[in-house]
């Protein structure tokens, strides 16, 4: 009982003023952002990404022009949107969000984007599953597989699981400090393995390269049952897989402790060694291995040993601080609740979310899925940050009037929703105009409730 | 020290790139390229994460 005691007051001194502006003390540098963005997008599914749009048909020219343009406006955005926002308030996204949309619509924002994280998180612990299971000559899920497809997949899901919940519950420094170790390396693997692979796929000189690229790597034509992408798939994909992080500004989270605005172009590091280097190497690796795409046994196709272990370390780098936010958003469903607690519960959902392959398989349409859902709430805030003063109105109106739901933000964010799915074009491309719709609706109803439903405020304005 | 271990670190880096190179270029066989990055990441790892350790202290 003692034991358990001290082992409890040791968790809940792992407080990191998720509550509260961030101390100027506790401010990193932007090497350590750098480090951060470059572990979490240099991930595990960074293994399935490139070969999920080689399995789609993007032409070679489609997918490299698509990934420059995606990846330099998903910099911008860091860097121009979410940034500027986090090191003003130095607050996390959700303590933020309670000031402009009121405790009741941050509740159910929150649980919907833990959840988000956790099967997001999820994807993350199937695809190191399909490396450790390699040494068990487990059976490994397909394109087409959805639920399980045997008793070791779940077994050794669950065993990751536990342990990248066990790394979150340690705190965010600890993740940081092992994910800024980790990711010079894992950007060498993902390169020695598609080099190493290229023998196979024909390539005799650096001349050949284009050659193969077109004709053996990225042909154009689609895998049966796949549909077709084309540049725009591959930019809008790139620029919006972390829409929920930019756009939608859970990355507030992680920026609020940047000294400075520009640290948001840190994420560079992410977007051209992860979503580019990576993504191209992992589309190599899935040729070369005639389009298998579970990442376990093309990474160690590639690279061995040390490819396996990258496919699972990739995972957890990234698993965790997407863990790290789910328990961060969960927390403020459950104020009571120490950190440990909450990590503890979205390891256990993330967990559960794992043991389905399809989270991994259909990856590419539940990021997009996932970005949207997210993205209006995002809209909301720089909406509430920069236009609401323009335009003589109130900031944090929630907050100074004691509301405590929000109503333009809710008609903002469903009615955004709203125009989206209505829109006739494919998920990758919808949340572009969902975003101005967000914006217009929230501005519209916000003037509207604070100039002609609260008159008594105009007289304070 | 920290020089030792930043080398060690430098060359696990190279154990793990160059033997790949040498792969495509049919001057070492996939078994000796995979046997070399499996050191090299045993290296980074110990001696990267005794460097922070000793970078910190």
């Amino acid at each position: 009982m003692e034991t358990t005691t001290s082992i409890s007051q040791k968790l809940d001194a792992l407080y990191e003023y998720d509550r509260e502006p961030v101390h100027e003390k506790s401010l990193h540098g932007i090497g350590k952002f750098f480090g951060i963005y470059a572990g979490e997008h240099i991930a595990g599914t960074e293994y399935v990404i490139g070969p999920l749009f080689v399995s789609h048909g993007v032409t070679a020219s489609d997918f490299f022009l698509g990934l420059i343009v995606g990846n330099t406006l998903a910099v911008l955005c860091w860097a121009f949107v979410t940034a500027p926002i986090a090191v003003k308030t130095r607050l996390t996204l959700y303590w933020h969000l309670r000031k402009i949309a009121g405790p009741k619509l941050t509740v159910l924002y929150s649980i919907v984007n833990a959840v988000m994280f956790c099967f997001l998180a999820g994807s993350m612990i199937s695809v190191s599953a399909t490396a450790i299971g390699l040494p068990f000559d487990m059976k490994m899920p397909t394109l087409t597989d959805m639920l399980p497809n045997s008793v070791e997949w779940v077994i050794v899901v669950l065993l990751v699981g536990a342990a990248v919940t066990a790394l979150a519950i340690l705190g965010f420094e600890r993740i940081s400090r092992f994910s800024s170790i980790a990711s010079p390396w894992m950007v060498l693997v993902f390169i020695a393995g598609a080099i190493a692979v290229l023998p196979k796929l024909d390539v005799q000189s650096v001349g050949d390269l284009w050659k193969v690229a077109n004709e053996k790597i990225w042909t154009g034509v689609p895998f049966a049952g796949q549909t077709k992408f084309t540049f725009w798939h591959v930019m809008f994909f790139a620029w919006f897989c972390n829409l929920a992080m930019h756009i939608g500004m859970a990355d507030m989270s992680l920026l609020r402790f940047a000294k400075k605005w520009y640290y948001g172009f840190a994420s560079s590091t992410g977007m051209f060694l992860g979503h580019f280097v990576a993504w191209i190497s992992s589309s190599v690796l899935c040729a070369a291995a005639a389009g298998s795409v579970a990442p376990g046994p093309i990474a160690y196709m590639g690279a061995g040993i040390a490819g396996a272990v990258s496919v699972v370390i990739a995972g957890w780098t990234t698993a965790n601080p997407t863990l790290y936010r789910a328990g961060l958003a969960f927390q403020v469903v459950t104020p009571n609740w120490k950190r440990w607690k909450v990590t503890l519960v979205a390891g256990a959902v993330t967990t559960i979310a794992a043991i389905f392959p399809a989270i991994m398989m259909k990856l590419l349409d539940f990021v997009a899925l996932y970005g949207l859902l997210l993205m209006p709430i995002g809209a909301v805030i720089v909406a509430d940050y920069w236009f609401l003063p323009k335009l003589g109105l109130r900031q944090e109106y929630a907050a100074h009037r004691g509301i405590g739901l929000s109503w333009p933000t809710l008609i903002a964010w469903l009615g955004a929703l709203a125009v989206a799915f209505a829109t006739p074009y494919e998920i990758f491309f919808i949340a572009l105009p969902g975003w101005f719709v967000a914006v217009l609706l929230y501005i519209v109803f916000s003037y509207i409730q604070q100039k002609y439903l609260a008159p008594e405020e105009r007289r304070t304005l | 020290m920290k020089t030792v271990l930043g080398l060690a670190a430098l060359i696990s880096l190279l154990l793990t790139i160059v033997p790949s190179i040498l792969v495509a270029m049919g001057l070492l066989s996939w078994q000796a390229h995979a046997t070399l990055m499996t050191i090299g990441m045993i290296v980074w790892f110990v001696s990267a994460s005794w460097y922070v350790q000793t970078s910190k202290s």
